[in-house]
């Protein structure tokens, strides 16, 4: 692989930038593989780039029945925190948004984590002591998080309404090192890298069955042929279900349809994320200009990547109520993703009732930021054959145990 | 140079002037100009800058595809960027912006990007400033989103209305050019209610830019008589202005209706978002020329043919004296045919195609204007604006053959059906070999619940270019629509509308097809984002194969026009690049709106004060009048607490609970749920929704009842009364009624439909006050009435009757450890129930009381809040509620749960009261206990503050909490950091802190 540089521009800038190599092969499916990811999204790239770099493991292969990072990696609106409530799942955020600090360097592929700030809004008394509680337990756990008074919010966001008049902010739980990064260049980041240690990514190809035998899973056919391993790992998002159905066993996952949209690009109006969960809204302002901005999900399960309109309007008028000027800007463009809604809200981790078949899924509205540490746990449970610590909170047991990891306190909407 | 000229303008007024100013420049323009005619009418190409490059920009269209005519539009409060000088209606005073530039359009420094452009290809930010570490955000990030976005943000709030409207109809028609207004006569006149909708502020489309012949006559006849003959039908509405935005599944379409920007001194809402459910959806929605990628396609002058076009015949304005017109099809002779007659010159044609022999190209020779085929333009000279074209062969790689000097180009690459509509729920396309665009697959089309398909296309958005075809075309989809709802349409000939025949087009993706680097770093693919040739190669050369992968890449198609110039351009090179077909490529997703729609409009009227209409107790006048210090309760708001003159907030709170405990104090308890229940089986019903047992609750009594979700957590509390035999009044709390509400239903009708039982929430048609403390009695006796002596009505107990002349409910409940009874009077007398408690309880010290107040008098109970004791993660048991949840019932929600082993283990965290080791502290709320390490190595926590208060009837600090294992505590001390080197430290106690016998409520 041909590091990327500033260097590396300017050499190829002279000969008209013919001398790029692909970012990653184009390999067809070998017969066999130690293990097998199912879904090139970040977190199936992630995986395979751990599994690689941190467990020697290379003869690894992703299978994507579309394109890589074309799922709810390409379609979400890139925040990340890790001012989580309960312990493990503090755990597991902070040492993803730990592990984005340095993506870029790590995988030679400008991800653009940018610290930039994220600021969770407390419009009601309730919800102010909701974050002062989620304050204590991040200190506590030595994530750098603070309340903040309206003040200093003031000062920090300039284009945002304080002072109501429905719903005045009271304070604010701010986490400095929380920001954004590039959706895709983090799947292009993790598929370069993983490509060149060996694993590979196969696109365009659909698994359709899994195979398997008294002892447990033994390969998978895809639309480019049977594909045989010992180990199969689902990451597949909102098809999870799909793909357990064809394994054999049932998630409790339900798939619904959760929106974005944006605004037309403008000049740098805001710096940080900031998410108002009392009128169901947040928003973000890219390097590009445009406003992101976070919808709400479907009440209804189903598979098409649109959503209901209605969510929009509630959207956009939570939007203008905290910033006024929005008004004024125009919506470029709205979608959907489908994400995989857990009971509890937090993400499945584990090994399965199939021996063999680990799968990792259910992130549901808030698994981008997750990316990093996702792949870092679930590659660990790949290599060992059985969680350790930041996985294990995680099981797909714990909803039979009655376990559930619970953070509607912290994230009563979308997140 | 671009200028008036003295012909054409049908859809201007030169008999009058209008002044408007660009950049502080006061200029004047006609009324009918659009902003960017009236600016070419001045001199002014140069309009705009590039996003990536800063290049000098002109507009390239004369519509809402514009990507390089952005500007900013009116001023202060009524300020918008990204506005599209291309369709922005010129009025009086209109004052407009250029964006992107610094220190000015003219001289911008931005521009040494351009020059820099061999170092910043596609996707370059991801290949380096990666080092040091920190200088992403602080010095790379800073300088790159400074010079992207486009327009300047607004600063201040918009002083501008906007609305919803809705609209039912049978079929919708969107698009009024000749096509739309056929489909809708024929869906009319069949008896459809119907909706037509044209995005500019005229009918007619292409028809007003190029005159055809439809039965026999000028189309201007056809034209009149069609819009009269749809004005006279009753069953059919014309809104122009106004654009269909996005099609949604089930005929759901959201209009986009521009009601004021178009006029100088406005009233009335700025747009109105409509929302229109059809059954059919007939798009006529038209095609857009494409541009040709030639190096320099996007210097100001260069334009497509069809726009250049559209400027002489419509405006009267022309880009340039001398135009050299470019093409690979016979479309854009048109336009040097009008230039022609217009009395500008056309140095040369140069026709891409190896012969040019229809009637338009002979037309165009017999004007004596040159026509060059096999000819290409091997690059535009020019900076600010178009000085020469340089000719090369197209089948060469750019040898200049010839340079013509001249000061605009029109450029033709072809048609491609405007097919967003019918893509956004799904629709698919067909690659049309013949036309070389995607076009409607009519036969996948999106489908409804009944698999039936409900949207048809008509016209050129059909893929039928030439008039006589889209005439054909238009009238059998509104024939087709009208049937599919029931109409018996027409079965007569449809118009003929004749104008000339057209050869093929000839796909022409590279302009000359071997370009150079060089050249093909010059061609422009999307303007706005300066996605030349050479970045979409780059991008298939690094693997980005996939459209979705090259788009995202590249910035391709992500402009404020999605794509709309530039994909169909992108996806051929791409499809050249990896030596497949453009169909094999395939188009990325087409997604609402089809041109950006204000936020404003969006929100509608719903902003500020009415952003979520506050639900107002009957009482709320007089809180309002008397000092209440407001709180948001779920959509309600609620006296915090009433704060006299020279009180602080918590002085006012203490005084009421010290006022309440020794006197008499009143709660308006009215934003409480109330929700009735009724029918046969309305006690079956509530013993599956609570824990309780509520079957064997007898009538006149009242129970406190817990609700669980299937994962056995306590999610909402209340009191249930019930009101007679089979039916139950049930109280949730004040945020939780609505939610309460739909769940019952949710199980009702989805689960338990076997159920006789009608639930329907009367939170607002009941007032409710609370009357608490010693005198309680004493003031409600005062009122005359009803007996509620303790004989009469004793603790837990449910009577109806009159209290002072008013009809009530009494509860003889508390929340408070109080003696209180809680009145529920029908809610138009909420207030006079409430004056005269006041008024008869003055001599016995009555004192209203807020929230707070009420949360401290519970905390110092021990009675749990939901919200604050509860977390989604509790269960019953863990509050010790346990004796609320039956043993004996079959099931309920939540007992299933309830059995899993980690709800029955001995250590979860348990309620427990705390008293700090100094009196005087109060933990902070939310604070948490820690013991030991966690498998993380972090300090373990062993749990959290729930409730945290001073308490004045203790006259010390009290505290909740949850703890692991705490109800095996009792006594233990335990330490709660909250801060650095800060620690508190507590005493594990029973969380009843006051009166623990429960004696002062039962009496």
């Amino acid at each position: 692989m041909k590091r990327y540089s500033a260097f590396a521009i300017a050499r190829e800038a002279f000969r008209h930038h013919t001398g790029w190599e692909r970012a990653w092969r184009s390999p067809q499916p070998k017969a066999e593989y130690d293990v097998v990811i199912v879904g090139a999204g970040g977190h199936g790239l992630a995986t395979a780039y751990y599994l690689a770099k941190n467990h020697g493991i290379t003869n690894v292969a992703v299978v994507e029945k579309g394109w890589l990072g074309g799922g709810n990696t390409g379609r979400n609106t890139t925040i990340i925190r890790s001012n989580y409530l309960q312990p493990s799942s503090m755990a597991i955020f902070e040492k993803s948004r730990g592990l984005y600090e340095d993506l870029s360097q790590d995988l030679n592929y400008n991800i653009m984590f940018s610290p930039r700030g994220v600021m969770m809004l407390a419009q009601t008394e309730h919800e102010l002591r909701a974050w002062k509680r989620t304050a204590h337990a991040n200190r506590i756990a030595g994530i750098e998080s603070e309340m903040v008074t309206p003040q200093q919010i003031q000062e920090m966001i300039p284009i945002i309404q304080t002072a109501g008049p429905r719903y005045p902010v009271l304070g604010g739980l701010w986490q400095a090192r929380g920001g954004s990064a590039r959706h895709d260049a983090v799947a292009w980041g993790y598929a370069r890298a993983a490509s060149n240690m060996g694993v590979d990514i196969i696109q365009q190809c659909e698994v359709i069955g899994v195979d398997r035998d008294a002892s447990g899973v033994t390969g998978i056919q895809t639309t480019k042929g049977a594909i045989r391993t010992k180990k199969l790992c689902i990451v597949v998002a909102g098809n999870s279900g799909v793909l357990a159905d064809m394994a054999g066993f049932k998630l409790p996952v339900e798939s619904v349809a959760l929106q974005a949209l944006v605004s037309e690009p403008i000049k740098p109006a805001l710096d940080c994320v900031v998410m108002a969960n009392t009128v169901h809204g947040y928003m973000s302002q890219s390097d590009k200009g445009e406003m992101v901005i976070g919808g709400g999900a479907d009440s209804f399960n189903n598979y098409t990547q649109r959503g209901s309109f209605h969510h929009l309007e509630e959207t956009v008028r939570a939007l203008i109520e905290t910033f006024p000027m929005v008004s004024r800007l125009k919506m470029l463009r709205h979608w959907g993703g489908i994400v995989d809604m857990t009971g509890d809200r937090s993400p499945i981790i584990g090994t399965t009732p199939v021996p063999g078949v680990f799968i990792n899924c259910g992130w549901g509205t808030g698994g981008f930021k997750a990316i990093p540490g996702s792949g870092w746990a679930t590659a660990e449970m790949l290599a060992d054959g059985a969680p350790r610590a930041l996985a294990a909170p995680f099981a797909l047991d714990r909803f039979t145990q009655g376990r559930m990891i619970d953070e509607s306190v912290a994230a009563a909407v979308a997140h | 140079m671009s200028t008036r000229i003295q012909s054409g303008g049908r859809l201007i007024d030169r008999s009058r002037k209008i002044g408007f100013t660009f950049n502080g420049q006061r200029l004047t323009g006609h009324p009918g100009d659009t902003l960017a005619s009236a600016l070419l009418g001045s001199g002014q190409v140069l309009m705009g800058r590039s996003f990536k490059y800063h290049r000098p920009r002109g507009p390239v269209g004369a519509g809402s595809e514009e990507p390089n005519a952005l500007m900013g539009l009116g001023q202060g409060a009524h300020f918008e960027p990204n506005q599209r000088a291309t369709v922005a209606e010129l009025h009086d005073g209109l004052a407009a912006t250029s964006q992107n530039h610094w220190p000015s359009l003219d001289m911008d420094v931005g521009a040494l990007n351009a020059a820099m452009s061999r170092f910043f290809p596609a996707g370059f930010y991801y290949k380096t400033f990666m080092a040091p570490r920190s200088a992403w955000k602080h010095v790379f990030e800073p300088v790159i989103r400074k010079a992207a976005g486009l327009g300047k943000a607004p600063t201040q709030p918009d002083a501008d209305r906007y609305e919803y409207f809705y609209a039912y109809v049978d079929v919708l028609v969107v698009g009024g050019g000749m096509a739309g207004l056929q489909a809708a006569l024929e869906a009319g006149r069949a008896g459809a209610r119907v909706l037509l909708l044209e995005q500019t502020a005229h009918l007619g489309g292409r028809l007003l830019s190029d005159e055809v012949e439809i039965d026999g006559q000028p189309s201007d006849i056809w034209l009149a008589a069609a819009v009269a003959e749809l004005q006279g039908m009753d069953n059919v509405t014309i809104r122009t202005r106004m654009m269909g935005a996005g099609v949604y599944d089930h005929g759901y379409v959201t209009g986009y209706e521009r009601l004021t920007d178009h006029l100088e001194n406005a009233t009335g809402p700025r747009h109105r978002l409509w929302r229109i459910r059809t059954d059919r959806i007939v798009t006529a929605t038209g095609a857009i020329e494409r541009p040709l990628s030639f190096a320099g396609n996007d210097v100001p002058g260069v334009m497509l043919a069809a726009a250049l076009r559209d400027y002489v015949t419509l405006y009267g304005v022309t880009p340039g004296d001398r135009t050299v017109v470019v093409t690979n099809n016979d479309d854009a002779y048109r336009t040097a045919i009008a230039l022609k007659l217009a009395g500008l010159e056309v140095p040369v044609i140069l026709d891409a195609r190896d012969a040019a022999i229809g009637p338009l190209p002979r037309q165009a020779r017999d004007l004596g204007i040159r026509v060059e085929v096999g000819k290409g333009v091997a690059s535009v000279k020019g900076g600010k604006k178009v000085e020469a074209v340089e000719i090369c062969s197209q089948a060469g790689e750019g040898t200049v053959l010839e340079t013509i000097p001249c000061d605009a180009v029109a450029m033709s690459g072809g048609w491609s059906p405007v097919v967003h509509l019918w893509s956004h729920c799904g629709g698919k396309l067909v690659w049309d070999v013949d036309q070389a665009h995607f076009r409607p697959d009519a036969s996948r089309p999106p489908t409804d619940h009944n698999g039936a398909g409900y949207v048809i296309t008509a016209g050129s958005a059909s893929g039928a270019l030439l008039s006589g075809d889209a005439m054909q075309d238009a009238a059998a989809a509104g024939r087709r629509a009208a049937a599919e709802v029931g109409f018996i349409p027409s079965e007569g000939d449809a118009p003929t509308a004749m104008a000339e025949p057209e050869e093929p087009v000839q796909p022409v993706w590279m302009m000359p097809a071997g370009a150079s680097y060089k050249l093909r770093s010059k061609a422009f693919l999307d303007f706005q984002n300066d996605v030349k040739v050479s970045d979409v190669q780059l991008a298939a050369q690094e693997g980005f194969e996939s459209v979705e992968h090259a788009k995202r890449y590249t910035t391709l198609g992500m402009a404020t026009d999605q794509g709309k110039l530039s994909n169909i351009n992108g996806l051929a090179v791409l499809a050249d690049s990896l030596g497949t077909t453009i169909p094999q490529v395939g188009t990325t997703t087409f997604r609402p709106p089809y041109t950006p729609i204000s936020m404003g409009a969006i929100a509608g009227e719903a902003r500020g004060a009415i952003f979520k209409p506050t639900r107002k107790s009957p009482i709320d006048g007089w809180h309002d009048e008397n000092d209440a210090v407001w709180e948001p309760v779920a959509d309600w708001r609620r006296p915090y607490t009433y704060r006299r003159a020279g009180e602080t907030t918590e002085q006012a709170v203490h005084r009421e609970i010290r006022n309440t405990r020794t006197n008499v104090g009143l709660l308006d308890a009215s934003t409480l749920g109330k929700i009735l229940v009724k029918g046969p089986d309305a006690a079956k019903f509530l013993d599956l929704i609570y824990t309780n047992m509520m079957s064997s609750l007898k009538p006149g009594r009242c129970r406190y009842g817990l609700m669980c979700t299937e994962n056995g957590f306590l999610f909402d509390d209340g009191v249930v009364v019930r009101l007679s035999e089979d039916s139950f009044l049930c109280h949730t709390t004040s945020g939780g009624s609505d939610g309460v509400h739909a769940w019952m239903e949710e199980w009702l009708q989805t689960e338990w439909w076997d159920l006789e039982v009608f639930t329907s929430n009367v939170t607002e048609q009941f007032a409710q006050v609370a009357v608490v403390g010693p005198k309680a009695r004493q003031l409600l006796e005062s009122l005359g009435g009803m007996d509620v002596s303790k004989e009469a009505l004793s603790f837990m107990g449910y009577a109806e009757g009159e209290l002072g002349g008013i009809p009530a409910r009494v509860f003889r409940i508390s929340f408070s450890g109080e003696l209180s009874y809680e009145i529920g009077v029908p809610a138009s007398y909420g207030r006079a129930f409430w004056d005269m408690l006041l008024e008869k309880g003055a001599a016995l010290g009555v004192m209203p009381y807020g929230t707070e107040a009420l949360h401290v008098m519970r905390a110092e109970k021990g009675f749990i809040m939901i919200g604050d004791e509860t977390d989604g993660t509790v269960t019953p048991h863990d509050l010790a509620l346990g004796w609320a949840v039956s043993k004996k019932k079959e099931d309920f929600i939540g007992k299933r749960a309830l059995q899993r082993p980690d709800m029955i283990r001995a250590d979860r965290k348990q309620l427990v009261g705390l008293a700090t080791e100094d009196p005087a502290t109060v933990l902070p709320d939310g604070a948490h206990a820690v013991a030991g390490v966690n498998e993380y190595g972090d300090p373990k926590t062993i749990g959290h503050v729930t409730s945290t208060y001073f308490s004045p009837t203790m006259e010390r600090s009290i505290a909740m909490a949850l703890i692991d294992g705490g109800a095996g505590r009792m006594g233990e001390v335990l330490e709660f950091p909250v801060g650095k080197d800060s620690v508190i430290r507590a005493t594990v106690v029973d969380p009843v802190f006051y009166d623990k016998a429960g004696e002062r409520q039962d009496v």
